[in-house]
């Protein structure tokens, strides 16, 4: 009965959201500064993490592959797939529910329980449209720029340790990275993380928005954000993988 | 003007408003006063249709408010302005932005006009030399001036305050006080304060309305308050030991 209820609740709440603005102009410039805020700042940890993770998914790879049989270039091109078919995107997207999940839940819960909605809607603003919209926008526009930017610096993160350990030439993994290269590994990408950042941004905004009481309960809504953010993500992806690549 | 009548509101089966019917008077400071959980803040907020009322209508001059559809009731508010109990500036806006914002949302000033109507509501209310600095960095008494600034930029012509005193030193608050008196006669607005502090009551109360349990329990003037033979009202005007004392020296 909760779930539907709040399965109610949410889509109540983007219908405010995607009700028309008051002003565009103010809106345009809320995007930017959400576009800066929610994405541009998150350039950094999806690099680092990225990074990171590219070099340990192809060391993993020629672990795995340690056999005179198979070739080494099967270290660059499991690494590719891994990286474009799931990391670049849910792995990325599950990142981003901590990071930025968690900033939009508190940011608007605050702005509840201090009476900051309250007032937005005495002037008669629809708060609810005013503070999520561009931020759906924001996240869902520039979420690609992050998974394609994972993408290049996790298979380079891959070359780099591939090769410092020796496990893989750059001629091997190169032509690995190239073998049987399928576009739409890519495509796949971006539809999902399109999906993904449109639900941690409302998610975690429903949640902010609902918040009642003081700091504590603005608290538990960031983490609530979090969490269903991540059980959705994880149960989205499922069905996208399903819907795209069956 | 602003008359509520016979309006009443629960939250779960708990009656919080019951048949509650008041005047409140143009160009005049209109206080509701009463203790915390008898429902004076829930009355302002129905007024200005944070919370819908189960029964009743509320008047702003000849239109009823609560009956308005969401449009209409949107085209109203920008003729109310509200100052909030912890004063409910936007936390990543500078004071400035601030007062800005409601032009930038609501007319089609240029940026310069829209930065001197601003800096003009901050200097009706003694904030000077602050414009850039956040909420944060100001002090609570400055905070309560500029969410007044802030309130009045688009003229508005009523004006409600939640507890504008809570939280401030009683020098500060009598500031305050005298700024929502001093700008209620001057935009001839229809002004509400929701109060619980007597000297709120003494400075600035040209109505007065006591409110008992979700009741209307008396109405009057800063001037019979004092005369009056209601039990309740008393033992809320009288609860403190400094007032106590005034009371029996005055009667000595």
């Amino acid at each position: 009965m909760g779930l539907f209820y709040h399965i109610g609740r949410y889509f109540l709440l983007l219908k405010k959201v995607f009700a028309k603005p008051e002003k565009h102009s103010v809106y345009y410039k809320e995007t930017l500064k959400e576009i800066q805020k929610l994405g541009i700042n998150s350039m950094g940890i999806v690099a680092i993490i990225s990074l990171f993770m590219g070099a340990v998914i192809t060391i993993q790879t020629a672990y795995n592959t340690e056999n005179p049989l198979l070739p080494t270039y099967l270290i660059g091109l499991g690494a590719r797939d891994s990286i474009l078919l799931e990391f670049s995107s849910t792995i990325v997207a599950l990142i981003l529910a901590g990071k930025i999940g968690s900033n939009i839940a508190s940011e608007i819960g605050t702005m509840r329980v201090t009476e900051q909605i309250d007032a937005l809607e005495i002037m008669g603003v629809n708060s609810a449209s005013f503070l999520i919209l561009p931020k759906i926008v924001a996240s869902v526009v520039f979420a690609p720029f992050l998974t394609l930017l994972s993408m290049f610096i996790g298979i380079a993160g891959g070359w780099l340790a591939g090769t410092a350990a020796g496990v893989v030439t750059t001629e091997n993994y190169v032509y690995g990275i190239q073998y049987a290269f399928n576009p739409f590994y890519i495509t796949y990408s971006v539809i999902k993380i399109v999906v993904f950042a449109f639900l941690i941004t409302t998610i975690s905004a429903y949640h902010g928005y609902n918040s009642f009481g003081g700091s504590l309960e603005v608290g538990r809504s960031s983490t609530k954000a979090v969490v269903h953010s991540s059980i959705f993500i994880l149960l989205f992806n499922l069905i996208l993988t399903q819907l795209l690549l069956s | 003007m602003i008359e509520v009548k016979n309006i009443s509101k629960s939250f779960d089966q708990v009656s919080v408003l019951k048949n509650v019917s008041i005047l409140f008077e143009q160009g005049k400071t209109n206080l509701i006063i009463g203790q915390s959980g008898s429902g004076k803040t829930v009355l302002l907020k129905s007024i200005v249709g944070l919370h819908d009322v189960d029964e009743g209508k509320i008047f702003f001059d000849d239109t009823v408010f609560n009956e308005l559809n969401f449009k209409d009731k949107k085209e109203m508010r920008k003729q109310i302005g509200m100052l909030f109990q912890g004063g409910a500036l936007f936390d990543s806006s500078t004071v400035e932005e601030n007062v800005i914002y409601p032009l930038e949302m609501f007319t089609n000033l240029s940026p310069s006009d829209k930065r001197e109507r601003a800096n003009e509501c901050l200097k009706r209310v003694n904030i000077i030399n602050v414009n850039n600095l956040y909420p944060s960095e100001i002090s609570g008494g400055m905070q309560k001036r500029v969410a007044i600034a802030r309130a009045i930029a688009l003229n508005p012509r009523y004006l409600f305050c939640d507890e504008p005193n809570s939280g401030l030193d009683p020098r500060t608050a009598i500031v305050i006080d005298n700024l929502i008196k001093e700008i209620t006669e001057e935009y001839n607005m229809t002004t509400i304060v929701n109060t619980h502090d007597m000297n709120s009551v003494m400075e600035i109360g040209d109505k007065v309305v006591f409110i008992y349990k979700g009741e209307k329990w008396w109405e009057g003037t800063k001037d019979d308050i004092f005369d009056t033979e209601n039990e309740e009202l008393n033992s809320f005007i009288f609860a403190s030991k400094l007032s106590q004392k005034i009371r029996d020296l005055k009667n000595s």
